[in-house]
C-alpha cells in the first residue's frame, strides 16, 4: 500500500507539473509577443524556442499521466473526465506554439496604432489561462470550488473577444492592403483563440466536477 | 454417508450465499474496477469465515428459538426449500433474503410437525426485515450528510482520495464480510445445529464443537460461492450502484455492513443493554436488501425525487411471498419425503404434566390450574398440547411446555463450560448435578431453582424467561 501510496504521490506531481507548464507556456507567450513587437528578434526567438520545449515536454507528460492511470486502474469513475481535462488543456500549450511560430515564420508588419491593443488582447488571454489554472486546481483538489472560480475564466474570455473585435475593426479601417489586414486578422484571432481554449476547458472541467461531487 | 448427504442442501444454501450476497460487500468496489477480483474474494472468503467462527452462534440462537429442528432429513428439506426458493425469487429479480426464505422453511417444518412457533421470536425477525433496510437507510445518510460536510471543506487531491477510498473498500469489504458471516451462518448452518453429525474433537488445546464444525463448512461453502460465481454478481451489483459517486458507495457498503454488524453483535446489544435500553435482537438480516436502503438513503439526502417505488414494492413484496413460497415448499417436501421415502423428518416430541410436575410448574410462576383433567395424559406434539389446554397463555406457554417435554436429560457441562453467558452461581449450581441424569427436565429445572434463583422462572417476566429457556436449552443434553 505504501508503495501505491507513492506512486500516487508522483502521480500527483506530474499532473501538477502539467498544469505548471500550461499556465508557464501562457506567460512565455505573452512575453515572446512582446518582445517581437519590441523587435528583440533574438530575445524573441529564444522565446519561441522555450514556448516549443514547453509544448513537446505538455506532451510527454499528458502521455505518461495517461499511461499511468490506466495501467494502475486509477481513477476509474473519473479517468475519462481527467484525460479529457489534460487533452483540451494541452490544445491551450499547442496553440500558443503555433501562433508564435506564425510570428517566428511570417514576421508581420505592426502598425504602432495595434501593437497595444494586441499586447492587451495577449494579456486577458493570459489571464484567462491564469484564472483556468486556478479552476483546474481546484478541480483535482476540492470539486466544490470550481464553479465559484469559473466565472473569471468567462470574464477573461469575453475581454479578449471585446478587445479582439476592436483590434480587427481598427486594422480594417486603416488603408493597407487586404492581404496585410487578412495576416494581422489572423493573428488577432490567433491570440484571442487562446481565451477561447481557455474557457473549452473550463467547460469541460465544469461538467466533470459536477459529476466528482460526492 | 447418509447423515452427511443430508448436509448438502445447506452447502447448496452457503454457496448461494456466497455467489450472491458476498457481491454487496464487495461488488461496488470490483464493479468500478477499484479492487481486483481476485483481492475481493480471497478477503471476503477470510472474513465470512471468522465472522461465522467467532460470532455466529447469536443469530443460529434466534432461529433455533423460532423452531429447532431434531431430525437430519428435516433440516436438509428446510435448507432445501429455503435455497430453492432463493434461487426461484433471484431469477425474478427481488432482491431476496436468504434469512426470509430460511424463516418461512422454519415455519413449514414446525406445522408440519405440530411444533409451535414462537410467536414472539417471529415477530422479532419480521420486524427485523422492515427495520433493517430503514436502518441502513439512516445510516447511510447520516454518513452521506458527514461525509458531504468533510469533503466540501478539505482539500483532498481527488488522486490521493482514489488511494484512501480503496483502502477503505478492503476495510469496509472486510468488516461487511466479517459481519455477514456473522450474521447469515445462521442461515446456512443454523436448522442443522441441534442434528449436527459432526462429534466435538480437539487438536492440541484447542477444542472443535459440533456447532463450530458445522459454521466452518458452512462458511468454506460461501467461500466456495464467493470464489465460483460471484465474478459476475459483483459486476453487475457495481453497475447497478455505478451511478453513486465512489465515496458515495463506499459509504453504501459501511451502512449496509453496520447494520449486519448491529444484529450479530452480542457485546453491542450488551453495551445497549447497559445503558438501559432494550437490547438489539440478533437476527439474521438481508445484505441485499440493507444495500438498496442505504442506496435509498444517499438518494434522499442528495435530494433525488426519483425513488425506485416498483423496487421498493418487490422488496416490500418479498416479505410476505418469499417466507410464505419456503414455508409452503418445505412442508410439501417433508410430506413428500416422510411418505414416498420413508425417511423420519421430525423426532415426535411428547408432553405430559403429572401431579409432581404441575407444583413445580406452578412454583414457576405458570398457572395451570382448571387444567387438572390433563394430569398423566400424553400429547404427541406441542399444537396437540396446546389445545387442549384450557385458556393457554401465549406468553409462557414455552416455559410451561419445556418443564413439561417427556424425555430424559442430563446437564452438558461441555456446553456449559464454553458458554460465556452462564453466570457463576448458575454454572455452580450446574455443576453440583453435573453427571446425574434426571427422568425428566422438570426434575432438573426443580434441582436447580432450589440452589439459586438464577435459574428460576418468574411469574410476568417474559424476556428473562425466554433468556433463561434458552440457557436451560443450551446446557441441557438428551440422554441417548
Amino acid at each position: 500500500m505504501q508503495f501505491i501510496f507513492k506512486q500516487t504521490n508522483e502521480l500527483i506531481r506530474s499532473i501538477e507539473e502539467f498544469i505548471d507548464i500550461t499556465r508557464e507556456g501562457s506567460l512565455h507567450f505573452k512575453k515572446a509577443l512582446s518582445l517581437f513587437l519590441e523587435n528583440k528578434i533574438a530575445e524573441f526567438e529564444e522565446r519561441v524556442a522555450i514556448i516549443s520545449e514547453n509544448e513537446h515536454n505538455a506532451d510527454s507528460l499528458k502521455k505518461i499521466i495517461e499511461s499511468k492511470l490506466y495501467l494502475r486502474m486509477l481513477l476509474p469513475e473519473s479517468r475519462g473526465d481527467v484525460l479529457t481535462i489534460l487533452e483540451t488543456m494541452d490544445k491551450i500549450t499547442n496553440r500558443s506554439k503555433s501562433v508564435i511560430k506564425a510570428f517566428s515564420v511570417e514576421r508581420p508588419e505592426i502598425p504602432e496604432d495595434v501593437k497595444s491593443g494586441m499586447l492587451e488582447l495577449a494579456e486577458a488571454a493570459d489571464k484567462a489561462v491564469e484564472a483556468l489554472v486556478a479552476v483546474v486546481r481546484a478541480y483535482f483538489d476540492n470539486a466544490h470550488n470550481v464553479h465559484e472560480k469559473l466565472h473569471l475564466v468567462k470574464f477573461y474570455e469575453k475581454e479578449a473577444d471585446v478587445l479582439s473585435e476592436k483590434i480587427k475593426r481598427d486594422i480594417f479601417a486603416y488603408s493597407t492592403p487586404l492581404a496585410v489586414k487578412l495576416q494581422l486578422r489572423d493573428f488577432i484571432s490567433g491570440i484571442d483563440g487562446l481565451a477561447d481554449s481557455a474557457l473549452d476547458v473550463a467547460d469541460v472541467v465544469s461538467i466533470a466536477a459536477a459529476r466528482l461531487i460526492v | 454417508m447418509l447423515s452427511f448427504f443430508f448436509l448438502s442442501s445447506g452447502l447448496f444454501l452457503g454457496w448461494s450465499l456466497g455467489a450472491n450476497d458476498a457481491a454487496n460487500v464487495f461488488g461496488p468496489a470490483v464493479g468500478s474496477r477499484m479492487l481486483k477480483f481476485g483481492t475481493a474474494a480471497a478477503v471476503s472468503s477470510i472474513f465470512i469465515i471468522l465472522g461465522a467462527a467467532f460470532s455466529g452462534a447469536e443469530t443460529s440462537e434466534t432461529l433455533d428459538s423460532l423452531g429447532s429442528v431434531n431430525e437430519l432429513a428435516g433440516a436438509f428439506i428446510v435448507a432445501l426449500a429455503a435455497a430453492f426458493t432463493v434461487y426461484w425469487m433471484t431469477r425474478l429479480h427481488i432482491p431476496v433474503s436468504t434469512s426470509q426464505a430460511i424463516v418461512g422453511s422454519i415455519i413449514g417444518w414446525n406445522v408440519f410437525s405440530g411444533n409451535l412457533t414462537d410467536i414472539s421470536a417471529l415477530a422479532k425477525i419480521v420486524s427485523s426485515w422492515v427495520t433493517a433496510p430503514l436502518l441502513s437507510a439512516c445510516f447511510s445518510a447520516v454518513l452521506y450528510g458527514i461525509a458531504k460536510a468533510v469533503l466540501s471543506k478539505s482539500s483532498i487531491h481527488i488522486l490521493k482520495l482514489d488511494y484512501y477510498n480503496r483502502i477503505g473498500f478492503l476495510i469496509v469489504g472486510a468488516f461487511g464480510a466479517y459481519s455477514l458471516g456473522a450474521n447469515n451462518i445462521a442461515n446456512v448452518m443454523g436448522v442443522f445445529i441441534s442434528v449436527s453429525p459432526f462429534r466435538p474433537f480437539e487438536i492440541g488445546t484447542v477444542s472443535f464443537s459440533s456447532t463450530e464444525q458445522l459454521f466452518m463448512l458452512g462458511s468454506l461453502a460461501i467461500a466456495a460461492g464467493i470464489i465460483s460465481y460471484s465474478s459476475e454478481t459483483m459486476k453487475t451489483i457495481g453497475r447497478r450502484i455505478a451511478r453513486l459517486s465512489p465515496v458515495a458507495a463506499l459509504i453504501a457498503v459501511s451502512s449496509s455492513s453496520l447494520v449486519l454488524f448491529v444484529f450479530s453483535s452480542s457485546s453491542l446489544s450488551r453495551l445497549i443493554e447497559s445503558a438501559g435500553l432494550p437490547p438489539i435482537p440478533h437476527v439474521p438480516v438481508s445484505s441485499s436488501q440493507a444495500m438498496v436502503g442505504a442506496v435509498i438513503g444517499i438518494g434522499l439526502i442528495k435530494g433525488s425525487r426519483e425513488l425506485n417505488y416498483k423496487l421498493l414494492g418487490k422488496i416490500a413484496s418479498g416479505w410476505l411471498s418469499t417466507p410464505v413460497a419456503a414455508g409452503l415448499l418445505s412442508f410439501i417436501s417433508l410430506f413428500v419425503l416422510q411418505n414416498v421415502f420413508n425417511q423420519e423428518v421430525y423426532k415426535p416430541i411428547y408432553y405430559k404434566v403429572s401431579r409432581e410436575s404441575a407444583k413445580v410448574i406452578e412454583s414457576a410462576g405458570l398457572d395451570f390450574k382448571g387444567n387438572e383433567e390433563l394430569y398423566d395424559s400424553i400429547f404427541r406434539s406441542a399444537s396437540e398440547f396446546k389445545d387442549a389446554l384450557k385458556d393457554p397463555d401465549n406468553d409462557s406457554i414455552r416455559v410451561l411446555l419445556f418443564l413439561s417435554q417427556i424425555g430424559e436429560v442430563y446437564p452438558d457441562m461441555d456446553r456449559a463450560l464454553t458458554d460465556g453467558r452462564l453466570s457463576d452461581v448458575q454454572f455452580s449450581a450446574l455443576a453440583s448435578v453435573g453427571g446425574m441424569n434426571f427422568q425428566s427436565r422438570w426434575q432438573l429445572y426443580e434441582r436447580l431453582a432450589a440452589q439459586t434463583e438464577e435459574w428460576r422462572f418468574e411469574a410476568g417476566k417474559t424476556v428473562r424467561n425466554a433468556r433463561l429457556l434458552r440457557l436451560f436449552k443450551t446446557v441441557i443434553s438428551e440422554a441417548d
